[in-house]
């Protein structure tokens, strides 16, 4: 399947539709992000997409996203200086010239932000990012895995103040980004870990920006049955369907910035009798099948509508909904001891050892099969 | 409790108009449905000349005149009878990469642009200014406006935490050009899009609801009923003629939460589901402390997002005129429906269609004076039977918090479609006058103001957030049209806004009076 050659304004919902299924329930609302970018291409023309493998030694790939509180940025929404502003910030601290642009995030609303800020700068955008879903932190990318740091910053706010940083390592890069993201006001539009070509082509996810879109367009696609649909998004995703059911107890707390809690769901269908638990902080994170491990972190966990297969967010999570719950594979560098280290459930505080989803689909299968005998 | 006199209820549907005459103590004297017409006023004067007449009470006797209506929702979907807006911002150069009305469906933005400006101004969330606020500049695009406009829409960035500057802004603007001017922090929360599109929906349904109330007055004072007007909003509550002029998108969605709000009356039961059964469709609302259960999603009005809260509904394609097709197990009840037709087109009035309500009659689970008796062979009887309860058990499951049986209050002209229990339900109520429960619920009439403010927990303790939103909501309670002694805060909800440093907040708090 050839990838996206050129993104159009008809391309923007698709794309954010399907990064918020790769955002896992967190991400943060790409509706800003998608306006942003429709009203960029319309104005000024389409994005040409270049695929990872495309880029070599003489490019310079800047990844850009906003950093920040997602409630903040839907207040204090962005200048429309910002992203050239980051962009000639970078070149002039780094003396190089920005070639193409990249997503760092392609869960939810940093998936937009490179495609409006290389419509606004005239630059292509890369098939590719480097988290594959999304991620709370800045140093939870894969070229923090391969050993590259976040390299020199730059921040912008809507006034146009500008911050550069060289900071020696990736965590801290986030802490003083963090830092100077509430002096801006609590959101600020950033570039980190940029690279020539050659580094990011190997340390970036390729193909991340054409798969949202082909999950958008699966989803958008009015032609398709429900259970086809679903059916359609397992296969794009090498994918597992973990649960069929409904939600019966919802805890939800907003405590230190983070959307934390847990869902209970009931089953139905073939999985009537049986439940599942799925436990979140900002992103689905770790879900148990009748007190039994089915996902957990670094592999990705989404919650779909049951009848529409809309991904549902863990802000929209409501008693009563009924929900399809699906595992996908992460790229193999998350599942790297290293990788498990960064974003593996102990990172986030859960006890559990982290198995791959196929595996432990299969175990269950094998169960399954074991009693039905 | 007496307020002396009677009230009138009036609910406008898509498909009926019905109006219910309610005594001093809020008793049922009668109800009446009469077809909703193309000009809803026609329709609306019918049902009151109906209602009068049938119940026999004396036009001065009635005191107040409730209204809950779709004209305002109509005229945004059709596009018809806006006013012409004038947008402002204030928060430049922030913002900019997303001016007003982007996104906006191109007819609807059409009717109601008459020009827009990005302005100096607006604050971060810690209060602290993003840039000064400019009146020369403001002065400078009134003149452009001049003449161009019929309403302004002001919203400035963070006014839910600093609502000052978007009032002395609408002092100007409102001098310079004469013309009413809506305020962002006086209709939305924390959301700079949504809340923006909320207000401009607001400034151009003003005219809207001006020529509405005008012909609802002289259709009232020409049947010699000299009541007080009220309109019903979207939270189950009232609001005075005087503040449904200045806050006219605030009727957009009352129907669905007259109706909750009607059949928790007629039960007297304050929790529980209410399953209103019409014509083509069921509505399922949940009933919390007597109001509705508000959805968590923003909703979108006429292709545009907001994020007003409404009533958290399901809407399922199964009513009385359902029809029923195929046989066995390709039996199917409804989406298709005979609809307002039903009284010539079902089995059971002569007609050829099979329906719900013939499948009901035959059941034995109702009966309809005059009707012919409705044969049918057992096992398409059986079939249809299984798929109305099936249906209306799903919705009930779909809705309902929690495993528990929960009871459920049917209502709505289709009501006797039901089967006398379902599963998953405790008890199933069936009041009367439950045909014109909405209208009942328009009438009810509590009045209440609600506030959404962020505040910085640094800045401001806890407990003085809470009271002054509260303070608020007391305040805009009372100019909504409660009497001052009678308001008290009903509920108070707190939302931490996620990583922002120090602590915000945002309070919501809701306080309802008596008229």
């Amino acid at each position: 399947m050839s990838g996206l050659q050129r993104i159009g304004t008809a391309d923007i919902e698709p794309i954010a539709l399907g990064a918020t299924l790769l955002g896992t329930g967190g991400g943060g609302d790409p509706h800003v992000g998608a306006l942003t970018a429709r009203r960029l291409i319309r104005e000024r023309g389409e994005v040409p997409v270049r695929p990872a493998e495309s880029l070599t030694a003489e490019d310079f790939v800047v990844p850009i996203g906003m950093i920040g509180a997602p409630s903040v940025a839907n207040e204090s929404i962005a200048s429309l200086d910002e992203f050239t502003g980051v962009l000639d910030a970078l070149r002039e601290a780094t003396g190089r010239v920005p070639t193409a642009l990249m997503p760092i995030e392609i869960g939810g609303g940093n998936s937009l932000v490179p495609i409006a800020a290389a419509a606004a700068a005239g630059l292509p955008v890369v098939d590719a990012d480097a988290m594959g879903r999304a991620f709370p932190e800045a140093q939870m990318v894969t070229f923090h895995l391969a050993g590259y740091g976040p390299g020199t910053a730059a921040m912008v706010d809507h006034l146009g103040n500008r911050v550069v940083l060289d900071a020696v390592s990736g965590p801290w890069s986030e802490r003083l980004a963090r830092a100077v993201t509430v002096e801006m006001g609590g959101t600020a539009t950033m570039c980190d870990y940029a690279y020539p070509g050659d580094v990011t082509r190997e340390c970036a996810i390729p193909g991340t920006l054409s798969l949202a879109h082909s999950l958008g367009k699966a989803l958008t696609d009015n032609d398709v049955r429900g259970g086809e649909r679903l059916q359609g998004l397992l296969r794009r995703l090498d994918g597992h369907l973990l649960f069929e059911g409904k939600i019966v107890h919802l805890d939800r707390r907003f405590s230190a910035g983070f959307t934390r809690g847990e869902a209970q769901l009931e089953g139905l269908g073939d999985h009537r009798g049986q439940e599942l638990t799925i436990r979140f902080q900002n992103e689905f994170l770790i879900a148990h099948r009748d007190g039994a491990l089915a996902a957990v972190t670094p592999d990705l966990i989404a919650v779909l509508d049951q009848v529409t297969s809309a991904p549902v967010t863990t802000e929209n999570l409501a008693y009563g909904a009924r929900v399809h719950v699906i595992a996908m594979p992460c790229d193999e560098r998350w599942r790297t001891p290293r990788g498990i280290a960064e974003a593996g459930p102990a990172h986030f505080g859960y006890q559990e050892e982290y198995r791959p989803v196929e595996e432990l689909a299969g175990t269950a299968a094998m169960s399954t099969r074991q009693e039905a005998r | 409790m007496s307020t002396g006199g009677y009230r009138l209820g009036i609910d406008v549907g898509g498909t009926n108009t019905d109006a219910a005459l309610l005594d001093e103590d809020l008793r049922v004297v009668g109800s009446v449905k009469t077809p909703t017409t193309a000009d809803t006023g026609e329709g609306v004067e019918r049902a009151i000349d109906l209602l009068l007449e049938r119940t026999g009470c004396p036009p001065e006797a009635i005191a107040h005149a409730m209204l809950g209506t779709t004209h305002c929702t109509n005229a945004i979907v059709q596009r018809r009878g806006l006013g012409r807006v004038g947008v402002i911002r204030l928060g430049a150069p922030a913002t900019t990469s997303v001016p007003p009305l982007e996104g906006w469906p191109g007819e609807l933005r059409t009717a109601v642009e008459g020009g827009s400006a990005m302005l100096p101004g607006g604050h971060e969330i810690d209060g602290r200014p993003i840039t000064e606020f400019d009146p020369a500049a403001l002065a400078r695009t009134c003149e452009r406006l001049r003449g161009e406009v019929d309403a302004v829409a002001i919203t400035g960035v963070f006014s839910p935490v600093v609502p000052e500057q978007e009032r002395q802004a609408a002092r100007i603007a409102a001098e310079l050009l004469g013309v009413p001017v809506s305020v962002s922090a006086e209709i939305g929360a924390v959301g700079l899009l949504e809340r923006e599109n909320a207000t401009i929906l607001n400034a151009a349904l003003r005219s809207t609801l001006d020529s509405m109330s005008r012909g609802f007055s002289r259709a009232l004072q020409a049947r010699g009923v000299t009541a007080q007007i009220w309109f019903g909003q979207n939270d189950g509550t009232l609001m005075s003629l005087d503040y449904a002029r200045r806050f006219p998108v605030l009727t957009i969605g009352c129907g669905p939460t007259n109706s909750i709000r009607g059949a928790a009356h007629l039960s007297r039961m304050t929790d529980g589901l209410v399953m209103d059964i019409g014509g083509t469709t069921t509505d399922i609302g949940v009933l919390t402390g007597g109001f509705p259960r508000q959805s968590a999603q923003a909703v979108d009005i006429g292709g545009i997002r907001t994020n007003f809260r409404m009533p958290d509904v399901l809407a399922t394609g199964l009513g009385g005129g359902s029809v029923v097709h195929g046989s066995g197990r390709d039996l199917q009840v409804g989406p298709g429906s005979v609809g307002y037709r039903i009284t010539s087109a079902a089995l059971a009035f002569g007609g050829e269609t099979l329906t719900a309500t013939d499948v009901a009659l035959a059941s034995g689970w109702a009966q309809i004076p005059g009707t012919r008796p409705v044969t049918l062979d057992a096992a398409t009887l059986e079939a249809a039977r299984e798929r109305i309860r099936a249906g209306l058990e799903d919705a009930v499951d779909r809705m309902k918090p929690d495993a528990a049986p929960i009871d459920v209050v049917l209502v709505g002209g289709g009501a006797l479609i039901a089967p006398p229990e379902l599963d998953g339900v405790a008890r199933l109520v069936r009041p009367e006058h439950a045909g014109a429960a909405n209208a009942i619920g328009a009438a009810l009439g509590d009045i209440a103001g609600q506030a959404e403010q962020t505040f910085q927990l640094t800045e401001t303790p806890h407990r003085e957030a809470v009271a002054r939103a509260g303070a608020v909501a007391t305040e805009r309670a009372v100019a909504a049209g409660a009497r001052p002694g009678t308001v008290r805060i009903a509920a108070i909800e707190e939302v931490p806004l996620a990583y922002s440093a120090g602590g915000a907040v945002t309070i919501r708090a809701r306080a309802v009076g008596s008229l």
